[in-house]
């Protein structure tokens, strides 16, 4: 064999090795970016999570400030620290990006979801599903003699618990409107 | 001053305001306002490209030789889709190109007009910034913007996407100073507290060594001055990647080479065994690490880059520093000055005589041949012949790409034009029009191999149009000679897809284009045939005919780490151990 143990032609190595030397335990942040509310400016950031790969577990997006032009998108990530550091310092340098806010990382936030369950059913079903909406706090907005739409605002946790108490009892259709976000006290982003 | 005028003018207008006097492009449908404009006034002087991706690289040719944007201006469609590659070459190697797109009127977008393409679209992931303009009464300003854009901090393509009504209707002119000022406002003072910390390291490092990138050569020339001040005063060892070739003079007494793949034995080995790295405007690319986990091991690493999105990215650093590498290296040098000048002499000198053992592998050395011309050989006669010219180097891709970076010897920044990050094939004979264009008087070579130089061959015809006498020096050896050599080392000797069996008369191309044709291959000839494509007042096609089979070393296989390099093809083949050539 060789010095290095390659033969011609028998390394199967790739042309990369882009492994990293960062921890690899995985955190979820909430991050709040401040952008011009400018045409394809939401596209931008979605490609930015496409093209280099980082996962969007919710994302809201809304112009917050009409005189300004300034649109408020709230993005939930999972990542390694390297990566949630590198998704900050990718969305910080595109030029329409105003602000990026890592509210997890810079102290106490609320979040809040707002979502919509439709559920059918009849009979004992149908009343235990009214029972629990109560004690979930959600309010009937559509109900026929075989169905009700529930709206239930709450952390992602709670709707997620509200979801697996409603598929056994009739849960046919679901919309989340995903998270919106601010840091707690009385600072502003 | 404001003046009303139709948007087609006011491209012109705001081009010159700019201080832009060259532009490169091709006309079409959707820009005939905009050309009409430029037909009628003589401050702009249009490069008409053969392709438009020749543009692209024409203007990163033009801007990575002036340190000013280069300026493309293509139609719509197949115009502007023709020049993404141009576009994100420019971006990776972080080159200000400004893009100004024909589009289809307003009123026909998404209705898949003839030539509408969603040119924004597609070169959002690929530019800086990009914009559609709606509004006549916008134009001027998004174009300011747009050249502050491609400008500031890091630098880089934008592209304005222009609908065809939008250039007929009439706004009023908004001049530089009265555009909206943009946001964007990259930060470019370093962390004064992080210099510090930069400077207690450099006083007692053992074994330092700066490693710089293109980033010194965008922050100007006054950097490049600023690095060898540092370098000399310090007495520190310096390498650099591919793309920042000439920030440090090549004679320079510290320099060790280009690091990397195929970089040179003593700057890869100082860069594993050393224990301060000063990462200046360079960004870890993985043909510069390998592999990562063994990546200079015992070093702690400083990097400084306008960009923080560099920093941390793949290699953990322990001082990062966001800030333009001019204006952190005058900290640098002031702090380090106030501190009394102090180095850790006895460990530098320990770690020279060290990098001296390394310098005497002479790595570069390779068997020369009197029959055929060896790919090195003919690089050093063109150094040797050319180096005190007032000389320009573009190159294509590939290995005569790594061997001008090994055997060409560059003494001032601006000097080197190549693509770096996207590694394009096709891209030396543009850019070679692109600095000639600027350089009018200079000798400017276009370093290429046969295939490489085919993909953009078009653009001989710019040169014979505008009499710009760039010379195209082709190392021919019929082969796409790294694909081949990787077949060689990597995938059994099977040579899939990589020669041609139809190259052409190179001699008589470039006849059939109006320039000059030579050929050479005997070693005997090569001075002489090198002597008369300078002396020619015009373009020229130099087909020099080399070794078929010759490989690119030192190289450092894919996945290793710096010290894992080979050194030659013996240390390929199974005679020689571990104690051998490689000294690991």
């Amino acid at each position: 064999m060789t010095a290095l143990n390659i033969k011609k032609g028998s390394s199967k190595h790739s042309a990369y090795d882009l492994r990293t030397p960062f921890s690899d335990h995985e955190e979820t942040h909430t991050l709040a970016v401040l952008v011009d509310n400018e045409s394809g400016v939401l596209a931008r950031v979605i490609g930015l999570f496409s093209g280099r790969g980082y996962n969007i577990d919710s994302l809201t997006v809304a112009e917050v400030d009409h005189e300004g032009h300034r649109s408020r998108i709230t993005i939930v990530t999972t990542g390694t620290p390297q990566v949630i550091n590198q998704i900050k310092a990718q969305l910080g340098r595109m030029v329409p990006v105003h602000d990026v806010h890592d509210l997890t990382a810079e102290g106490a936030s609320v979040e809040r979801e707002l979502a919509l369950f439709k559920v059918a059913g009849k009979g004992e079903a149908r009343v235990e599903a009214l029972r629990l909406a109560d004690i979930f706090r959600a309010n009937v907005v559509d109900s026929t003699l075989e169905s009700f739409v529930f709206e239930i605002t709450g952390t992602p946790q709670k709707i997620d618990a509200f979801a697996e108490l409603m598929y056994p009892l009739g849960l046919i259709e679901l919309a989340r409107t995903g998270v919106a976000a601010l840091a707690r006290g009385g600072g502003g982003a | 001053m404001t003046r009303a005028m139709t948007g087609a003018k006011m491209v012109v207008q705001a081009l010159k305001d700019q201080g832009v006097d060259t532009v490169f492009g091709y006309p079409g449908g959707a820009v005939l306002p905009i050309y009409d404009e430029i037909f009628q006034q003589n401050d702009i002087r249009h490069i008409l490209v053969r392709h438009e991706q020749g543009a692209a690289h024409a203007a990163e040719g033009y801007a990575r030789s002036t340190g000013k944007p280069g300026v493309v201006l293509v139609t719509s469609g197949p115009g502007a889709t023709n020049a993404v590659t141009g576009i994100t070459d420019a971006l990776m190697d972080s080159i200000p190109i400004i893009v100004l797109s024909g589009q289809v009127p307003t009123f026909m977008i998404g209705t898949d007009g003839f030539q509408e393409a969603d040119t924004v679209g597609i070169t959002r992931p690929c530019t800086k910034h990009n914009w559609l303009v709606k509004d006549t009464e916008r134009l001027a300003d998004t174009i300011h913007q747009a050249f502050h854009v491609a400008t500031s901090g890091r630098p880089g393509p934008v592209l304005v996407d222009i609908p065809k009504d939008v250039q007929f209707a009439t706004g009023t002119y908004a001049a530089p100073e009265a555009a909206r000022t943009s946001h964007y406002q990259p930060r470019v003072k370093g962390d004064i507290d992080a210099i510090t910390r930069l400077v207690e390291m450099m006083e007692t490092a053992e074994r330092p060594v700066f490693y710089t990138g293109g980033g010194v050569i965008n922050a100007g020339p006054g950097a490049s001055q600023l690095l060898r001040e540092l370098v000399d005063a310090s007495g520190f060892p310096i390498t650099s990647t591919l793309m920042g070739l000439g920030a440090y003079p090549a004679s320079g007494g510290n320099w060790l080479g280009m690091l990397g793949m195929h970089g040179l034995y003593e700057a890869n080995l100082a860069m594993h065994g050393c224990d301060l790295m000063i990462n200046l405007g360079a960004r870890f690319d993985d043909r510069i690490t390998g592999r990562i986990a063994d990546f200079a091991p015992h070093s702690r690493k400083v990097h400084v880059d306008i960009d923080p999105s560099s920093l941390n990215k793949v290699v953990h650093t322990d001082v990062p520093i966001v800030g333009d590498v001019g204006h952190v290296l005058e900290d640098v040098l002031r702090v380090w000055k106030s501190r009394g000048r102090k180095i850790n002499r006895e460990a530098l000198s320990r770690w020279w005589a060290q990098i001296e053992e390394w310098r005497k592998v002479d790595c570069l050395k390779f068997a020369p041949s009197a029959r055929t011309i060896k790919p090195q050989h003919a690089l050093q006669r063109l150094e040797a012949l050319t180096r005190d010219r007032d000389r320009f180097i573009t190159t294509e891709v590939g290995q005569h790409q790594m061997w001008a970076a090994q055997y060409l010897g560059f003494e001032a920044p601006n000097r080197w034009m190549t693509s770096g990050g996207l590694g394009t094939m096709g891209y030396g004979m543009p850019a070679s029009v692109g600095v000639q264009v600027a350089h009018p008087d200079s000798l400017v070579i276009n370093v290429a191999g046969e295939a490489s130089w085919l993909m953009n061959m078009q653009e001989l015809g710019t040169a014979v149009q505008y009499r710009l006498p760039v010379k195209q020096f082709i190392l021919n050896n019929e082969r796409l000679g790294m694909v081949r050599q990787w077949q060689e080392l990597l995938h059994g000797e099977r040579y899939s897809q990589s020669w041609s069996e139809a190259l052409p008369d190179f001699v008589k191309l470039a006849e059939a284009f109006g320039a000059k044709g030579l050929t050479v291959s005997d070693p005997a000839d090569l001075d002489d045939a090198i002597m008369e494509m300078i002396d020619h007042d015009g373009p020229v096609v130099f087909d020099c005919l080399v070794e078929k089979h010759e490989n690119c070393f030192p190289m450092i296989p894919s996945g290793e780490p710096h010290n894992r390099m080979i050194l030659s093809e013996d240390t390929t083949s199974d005679t020689i151990g571990a104690s051998g050539a490689v000294l690991v």
